[in-house]
């Protein structure tokens, strides 16, 4: 049923493929918890920073939501790699080739941080002041508040936009076969490409793309009911 | 900083700049025109209609669109070429071109996220609006342009604004099926002098730049129409 082409072992690139979405579920997950410690700061540089670092957050959303990924991608990819030779020769080693993955990873992630600081900041500010408030009057510190109130507070409220994240991430792991790499866009086109049968590997690809979403979409279901227990429902 | 080559690269970046507005549009009207009906079956069709809009959306939104991009291009691109009936025939000027391919692609893809954006839309009127309309009589064609059309774009269109600045940062996708928008021009500049950043950041700034553009003309549109919220 499954055409030879996409079988595993020499004769298809299944195996290839496999390792390709490997390196895609990879990429997404790693820029995706760099993404949320990134959007922490950036939340908490927007709403309780002085001016500068206020100002810094808000130049930093600004620019990566309205610059487009790819070319966001480049810029850092080249900009990264560079940053990183100079670095090694100030302490006196040579250049480095840079990781791929390793650089599509920090991209995407500084790409998410961006739009992970806007969801948590409007999370954070959906939380009732009166329970910080409270927080603050039981004599608890700023990180005490923030894992025993505000964190568990205003997830409900950022599951919906984190979620919507995830998904994007996902997808945007594609553009990363613009520089080149190992993950599943890459592995199709290079695969597409040598056996000359676009059609065949580029819907396998989109299948794959559509039931990572599919499945993640139900997880996200469970988990947004489970962390709206409790939470009273609107008419 | 290097901007010897900005001189030279001027007149191609006003070209690429006006194919990658002409993707822009030409792809958000499209995408439009397959977004309404695709949102009003799912508020109101038949349920296999319904599903196969639902169907539609799920899968333009659950794949990336470079991918949906690479597969028009180079798959069904493939197809086409191996039939010697469409090469020899008028389309094949158009057919073979990346430019099609990514209007097309562009244009599903956003035809699938504003799809699911117009079925809120038309959830999102009023019920009493739309039986009052019956109640004098309208057709249920003229209920749709006259009260409920009208007003679920109005509904959703800070969301299409949104939807506009994502597509926006889609087009430059374009360039890897050889289309010369600002992306492909600067791809070339880059490939051509081995300048790397000036380019890009040149890019970036004219995506901003593009950006602000639109978000303001939905501002200024959204003030025509008054609501009361």
């Amino acid at each position: 049923m499954i055409p030879e082409i996409l079988t595993f072992g020499d004769k298809g690139f299944g195996d290839e493929l496999f390792r390709g979405t490997q390196f895609t579920l990879l990429i997404a997950a790693s820029a995706y918890v760099i993404g949320i410690c990134i959007g922490l700061i950036g939340a908490s540089a927007k709403l309780y920073g002085g001016a500068l670092s206020r100002g810094s957050a808000a130049t930093y959303t600004t620019i990566i939501r309205s610059v487009p990924e790819v070319v966001l991608i480049l810029l850092l990819y080249f900009a990264g790699t560079r940053g990183i030779n100079t670095l090694l020769g100030f302490v006196g080693l040579g250049p480095i080739e840079v990781n791929g993955t390793l650089a599509a990873i920090v991209v995407l992630g500084v790409v998410q941080g961006a739009y992970h600081t806007e969801v948590f900041r409007a999370a954070i500010q959906a939380v009732p002041i009166g329970q910080i408030e409270a927080g603050k009057a039981f004599g608890m510190g700023g990180m005490q508040i923030f894992r025993r109130v505000t964190g568990p507070a205003m997830l409900p409220n950022a599951i919906p936009g984190m979620s919507n994240l995830w998904l994007i991430v996902i997808k945007d792991t594609a553009l990363v076969a613009v520089v080149g790499n190992y993950e599943l866009l890459s592995t199709t086109a290079s695969a597409a490409a040598f056996t000359k049968r676009y059609m065949l590997f580029f819907l396998t690809t989109a299948l794959i793309y559509l039931s990572i979403t599919l499945v993640s979409n139900y997880f996200i279901g469970l988990l947004e009911s489970r962390y709206r227990r409790g939470q009273t429902r609107l008419a | 900083m290097n901007w010897t080559w900005f001189p030279e690269y001027f007149p191609l970046l006003l070209q690429g700049l006006w194919l990658t507005i002409q993707l822009l549009v030409l792809s958000m009207i499209f995408g439009m025109t397959i977004a309404v009906p695709v949102g009003l079956v799912q508020v109101t069709g038949p349920k296999w209609l319904a599903a196969i809009a639902k169907g539609y959306c799920t899968v333009m939104r659950g794949t990336p669109l470079l991918v949906q991009l690479w597969l028009l291009y180079f798959g069904l691109g493939s197809v086409f070429s191996a039939y010697p009936e469409i090469r020899q025939s008028m389309f094949w000027p158009i057919l073979r071109e990346g430019y099609f391919y990514a209007v097309l692609a562009f244009t599903l893809n956003t035809g699938g996220y504003s799809g699911e954006i117009m079925r809120g839309g038309f959830l999102s009127v009023p019920k009493g609006e739309l039986e009052a309309a019956r109640a004098y009589g309208m057709s249920p064609w003229k209920v749709l342009h006259r009260i409920w059309f009208p007003r679920a774009v109005r509904n959703v269109l800070p969301t299409l604004a949104n939807e506009t600045v994502l597509l926006l940062k889609a087009t430059p996708l374009a360039a890897t099926v050889t289309v010369l928008d600002i992306f492909g021009v600067i791809l070339r500049v880059r490939q051509n002098t081995y300048i790397t950043y000036e380019p890009l950041i040149t890019a970036a700034l004219i995506y901003m730049a593009l950006t602000f553009l639109i978000t303001r003309a939905f501002n200024y549109v959204e003030g025509l129409v008054p609501s009361r919220r």
